[in-house]
């Protein structure tokens, strides 16, 4: 399996998740740049944590305008699969492939800890492989998580299975406490906590391990 | 040209004298620029013109040291080709005045010094010290420094993976901060300042430089007073995203052979940065200013050599690697200008505006600075302390009823609210009240005089005079306690609690959940262990890190002082198993210009020399800030140590939080019961007599031996180093982490409250598996070590003599509630009882899986009992359990929802 993590400047998660694929896949993901134009053929993209342009302007929102951005858009909405973990979830909003805006947290300070969360939908692509989980462990590690969306996007989120991950324990004031959505096709994930973070019982889990097994199980 | 008036040379921090000295090194009078530079070389920051010869009494050589003190930061070989580089520095001038910022730039400018050096900085540290806790500055302080940590930490992408934080007065008017940083390297590929050769390219990288930290350093090395707000335009501003792309181009253009030398632009900006390769170097410096990119037009050479922007660095080059270094910072998009050439003139030239505007020895600038050997008063001896006693004051009132009269408990509460809630000294109230007869009980807080209670008396009086109650009879008894046995009137429990809530022991998570622990994926052990632990990326070793200091201590007497915190980091990373291999330090003091202070700073230099030969622990870098004070009043002195030691494998990391069901506690160390200095007598009696606990380093090194080996071989499931609040507080730790309770007995008759209070020092906690546990105790004792056996983990309560018993999560919520109820606003909750649905509702959007049954105890809805079965438990300790159960509810436990006894069962 050909993945591949887009580096954009200040990302900061972007070894964290290559460790991970190599980890579940068995090859060293292709680093692209962001001022690259063109994603080579891949079977998974990965946007991944970070500042990316240090948050200025509002985060997310000047990498979802980089070069390669156009690409990934463009492959995204052809069906090829997209992860975006925490900033990368904010690029994904800010490019309009997934719906609403992750704003500042309630609590209105940074907050890093292991966030236990519910699959609130074990049936998408990138959660059958942990469908037999009620629950997993990821730590979060942000300061704009906070989930927001119009009542008739959030209803149409859950009533179409598009909430992925939910924490149980809110903390950041997500609606709905939304931890992770899916786009309509059900090819981009994006979530706020880092299951990257969590490959080895040393790192105090596996879960994040066992979350990349199963999506690549499932990109066959 | 603007003449140098005496006012002029004042205003820059230089003595009369040591203008003299200038004049002599130059030949000729100074120019204002001129002036500047040398006053930012020879200010205190910059020159350690105060502390030099002492500091020369530190160990720094052995024979794993690579580099020590002098370079950006110390090196330290870690094996297989790699070396581990760190360094700790103060910020504490700025942060006071500006505490975001000041915090934030801190950092910024910790991690520079290490990636300086061709490291890639893999662990953040930090040291603070704020007021007292209810100080009104405290609360802006805190929030703004710890956000200003995590603001530029968590935006690198470096793990700030732990640090100490403490609260006393003594910091009101001057907090500190201080930051380390941890950075790997290849010992191949490191890099140093000394700008050899003449003729290579001087080049500017990073960020602009603009008007802002004009003169930091100087004030840095000045005392505050009441203007010292005027001083903010004197803080640097922080961009941890400039910091960021030049921590990653620097390290691209390190893997190419390109780099002569380089050095951060800190302190002194380009000033320091420029004296410094030059005079390492052995040469001169020729800089055109009108290369220097300039955020602000108009800025003066003055400006430009003084300012202190920041995510700057200053590089020397091989000339034909300019155009490839060029590219790189292209790149990413930074500035790149070539702005002078290396010399062998030894000479400092600066251009601006097509003319020389300063030609100044590099030399005289870098290596003749005053050395000062500063009078210091006599090291005095303090007393030890006898162990205090206080007077305890009890009173019995019994009212008896009239004849038919009503309920006398109506009576009994009156009294309390009105007569006892007037007695600010009652520690203790309650009452009881039968047919007939109610029995008021109270108690005052230990020495306050007996005639508190006449008011509740007096009241008593009167009810039986005016016919209310048929008669009144009061039993006054008085009691002398020795602190030593006992506190005051309470159990040993009820202390523990209370201590664990005090600002020193209370739980800091509220400030570690501000920075990102995790990142980079090789945290072993975040905030919150003995010390922090870090894998080195792609291998199986770690590195343990771990800052420590105890201010009282060096108060009461610095050599003792400055030993412990030395032997504090040697146990607290030997408690993780790993071995402790260089220190870093940050000698925070007062004015050394006062003999007192002056004396502080030598006794804490030699006990901190003398603990580091004995351990073999030497000295690799370090940082001196000193005038920490505010209108003659200094800080206690802090010279903060940060330790780092090596672990050969990650599967030998012992953690303090993972002692298992059935384990037997056993103490490692010889308990006297040293009450002086402890936090006890500190936070709990405001008693600050008698010497601090003293250091016996030839036992300190055994037990770290002799413990690190059985974390090798796999003996103990979890391991604590015995600190602040002695035996009880680190037990209680232990058992918090674990999720477990513990049934403790104490192994002595006389002197328990010393026993568990004690600050003794050289001692650990272990858990160890009951079957172990008699070997453990006898290889312990057979190298020499007192083993004690102090209790067995298992339940859910702390037991202590089978006589007084906490919750172990009443005890959770205690030690974690302090810092969040201080810093955050007090949340309106709304009133109204919660139906029992409510509950079960939010319990289930929580955990959907849940099966909830929920029971209305009283029938009043507000007190229930729930029964929640969930797979979110399975694994995970009953506190755990309930802390997940808690936070479901979403902060509304003891709001709105008075009572819920809960019942969390794991789902199979």
């Amino acid at each position: 399996m050909k993945s591949c993590v887009i580096v954009f400047p200040a990302s900061n998660c972007d070894r964290d998740a290559a460790v991970a694929l190599e980890q579940a896949t068995g090859t060293a993901p292709d680093m692209l740049w962001h001022g690259e134009t063109d994603v080579p053929d891949a079977d998974l993209i990965v946007l991944p944590g970070g500042f990316s342009y240090g948050d200025y302007l509002r985060s997310g929102a000047m990498a979802g305008h980089s070069p390669i951005m156009q690409d990934v858009v463009k492959k995204a909405e052809a069906g090829v699969p997209v992860l975006g973990i925490c900033n990368g979830f904010q690029i994904l909003t800010e490019t309009g492939l997934l719906p609403g805006a992750l704003m500042r947290n309630a609590g209105l300070e940074f907050v890093c800890g292991m966030q236990m969360l519910q699959v609130a939908n074990p049936e998408s692509l990138f959660t059958r492989g942990i469908s037999n989980r009620p629950y997993v462990e990821f730590p979060i590690a942000h300061h704009d998580g906070n989930y927001t969306a119009d009542e008739e996007t959030l209803n149409r989120l859950e009533g179409e299975g598009h909430v992925a991950f939910r924490y149980v324990a809110n903390p950041n004031g997500s609606a709905r406490n939304i931890a992770g959505i899916t786009n309509n096709k059900s090819n981009v994930l994006g979530l706020m906590p880092h299951p990257e973070r969590v490959v080895s019982p040393v790192l105090g889990g596996e879960d994040g391990a066992t979350f990349f097994k199963g999506l690549v199980e499932a990109l066959g | 040209m603007v003449p140098i008036t005496p006012d002029i040379i004042q205003d820059h921090g230089l003595s009369p004298d040591e203008y003299e000295r200038i004049k002599g090194h130059m030949g000729r009078e100074p120019n204002l620029l001129e002036l500047g530079i040398f006053s930012v070389m020879w200010s205190e920051h910059c020159s350690y013109k105060s502390s030099r010869r002492h500091l020369a009494k530190l160990p720094t050589k052995a024979d794993h040291v690579i580099c020590g003190p002098g370079e950006n930061a110390g090196v330290i070989d870690i094996g297989d080709g790699q070396a581990a580089i760190f360094k700790m520095e103060s910020h504490n001038h700025p942060s006071f005045i500006e505490p975001y910022q000041g915090a934030a730039t801190g950092v910024g400018g910790i991690m520079r010094d290490v990636f300086t050096m061709g490291a890639r900085p893999v662990a953040n540290m930090n040291a603070l010290r704020f007021g007292d806790i209810n100080h009104p500055k405290t609360k802006h302080l805190v929030s703004g420094v710890v956000a200003g940590i995590g603001g530029y930490g968590n935006c690198m992408g470096v793990p700030t993976v732990g640090g100490e934080t403490n609260f006393d007065a003594g910091y009101n008017s001057n907090i500190l901060v201080n930051a380390m940083c941890v950075g790997l390297a290849e010992q191949d590929k490191i890099f140093y300042s000394a700008a050899k050769g003449a003729g290579n390219p001087v080049v500017y990288v990073g960020a602009k430089t603009g008007r802002d930290g004009i003169h930091g350093a100087t004030m840095a090395s000045a005392e505050f007073d009441e203007a010292s707000g005027d001083k903010r335009p004197t803080v640097q501003v922080g961009d941890p995203f400039t910091e960021k792309l030049l921590l990653e181009a620097c390290l691209e253009l390190m893997a190419e052979d390109a780099i002569i030398a380089i050095q951060d632009m800190g302190a002194a900006g380009l000033t320091s940065s420029s004296v410094e390769m030059a005079a390492k170097g052995g040469g001169g410096f020729e800089l055109d200013l009108d290369k220097v990119p300039q955020r602000e037009t108009g800025m003066t050479a003055y400006e430009m050599m003084l300012s202190e922007s920041q995510e700057r660095m200053l590089m020397v080059l091989k000339p034909e690697a300019e155009a490839k270094a060029k590219g790189i910072f292209d790149k990413w998009g930074l500035d790149f200008s070539v702005i002078g050439v290396t010399t062998d003139t030894g000479q400092l030239v600066i251009r601006h505006l097509g003319e020389v505007q300063a030609d100044l020895p590099v030399s005289a600038l870098a290596d003749d600075a005053p050395n000062y050997d500063r009078p210091y008063s006599p090291a005095e001896k303090p007393a030890l302390l006898q162990d205090p006693v206080v007077k305890i004051q009890e009173a019995l009132i019994t009212l008896t009823a009239q004849k038919n009269a009503a309920d006398m408990s109506v009576i009994a509460e009156a009294l309390i609210e009105e007569k006892l809630a007037s007695i600010d000294a009652v520690q203790a109230a309650g009452w009881s009240a039968s047919v007939g007869r109610a029995e008021i009980y109270a108690r005052l807080t230990p020495d306050a005089a007996a005639d508190r209670f006449t008011a509740l008396t007096d009241a008593a009086n009167n009810l039986a005079e005016t016919g209310i109650v048929a008669g009144a009879a009061y039993d006054l008894n008085e009691e002398t306690v020795s602190l030593a046995d006992q506190s005051g009137a309470d159990t040993l429990l009820t202390t523990l609690a209370a201590l664990m809530a005090t600002p020193g022991l209370c739980s800091r998570n509220w400030i570690w959940s501000q920075y990102d622990h995790t990142v980079m994926g090789d945290t072993l052990v975040a905030p919150g262990g003995n010390a922090a632990v870090v894998r080195v990326h792609g291998t199986n070793k770690a590195l343990a890190i771990s800052t420590d200091v105890t201010p009282r201590y060096c108060k009461a007497h610095p050599f003792e002082g400055g030993k412990q915190a030395v032997a504090e980091t040697y146990r607290n990373i030997s408690a993780t198993g790993a071995t402790p291999l260089a220190i870093t330090n940050c000698l925070n003091f007062g004015n050394p210009e006062r003999p007192e202070i002056m004396a502080q700073f030598v006794g804490c230099i030699g006990g901190m020399a003398e603990a580091c030969e004995k351990l073999s622990y030497p000295v690799i870098s370090g940082n001196v800030s000193l005038y920490n004070e505010t209108n003659g009043q200094a800080i206690p002195p802090t010279p903060a140590i940060g330790g780092v030691g090596l672990l050969d494998h990650v599967q030998h990391t012992a953690r303090a939080d993972t002692a298992t069901n059935g384990d037997t506690l056993i103490a490692l160390g010889i308990t006297r019961g040293w009450l002086g200095q402890s936090l006890y007598m500190h936070d709990l009696f405001d008693n600050k007599d008698g010497a601090p606990p003293p250091v016996d380093l030839d036992a300190e090194r055994i037990a770290g031996e002799f413990i690190r080996k059985t974390i090798h071989d796999g003996i103990p499931s979890a391991v604590t180093d015995v600190s602040d609040g002695g035996l009880l507080v680190a037990a209680a730790e232990m058992a918090l982490g674990a999720g477990l309770g513990l049934t403790l007995k104490t192994p002595v008759k006389n002197r328990r409250a010393a026993y568990w209070y004690g600050e003794d020092q050289g001692r650990y906690l272990v858990a160890v598996p009951t079957d172990g546990a008699d070997n453990f105790v006898l290889k312990a004792s057979m190298t020499g070590i007192q083993a004690t056996k102090l209790g067995m983990f298992g339940g859910d309560d702390i037991i202590l003599d089978e006589e007084d018993m906490i919750g172990l999560i009443d005890l959770a919520n205690i030690h974690a509630s302090t810092l969040p109820d201080l810093m955050e606003q007090t949340k309106e909750t709304d009133s109204m009882p919660m139906a029992a649905d409510d509950i079960k509702s939010m319990i289930l959007e929580a955990l959907p899986d849940a099966e909830v049954e929920i029971e209305d105890l009283a029938g009043d809805g507000d007190h229930y009992k729930a029964r929640i079965i969930s797979a979110a438990f399975n694994g995970k300790s009953r506190v755990a359990q309930h802390q997940l159960v808690y936070k479901a509810l979403k902060g509304k436990m003891g709001g709105e929802l008075h009572a819920l006894a809960l019942e969390t069962v794991e789902k199979q």
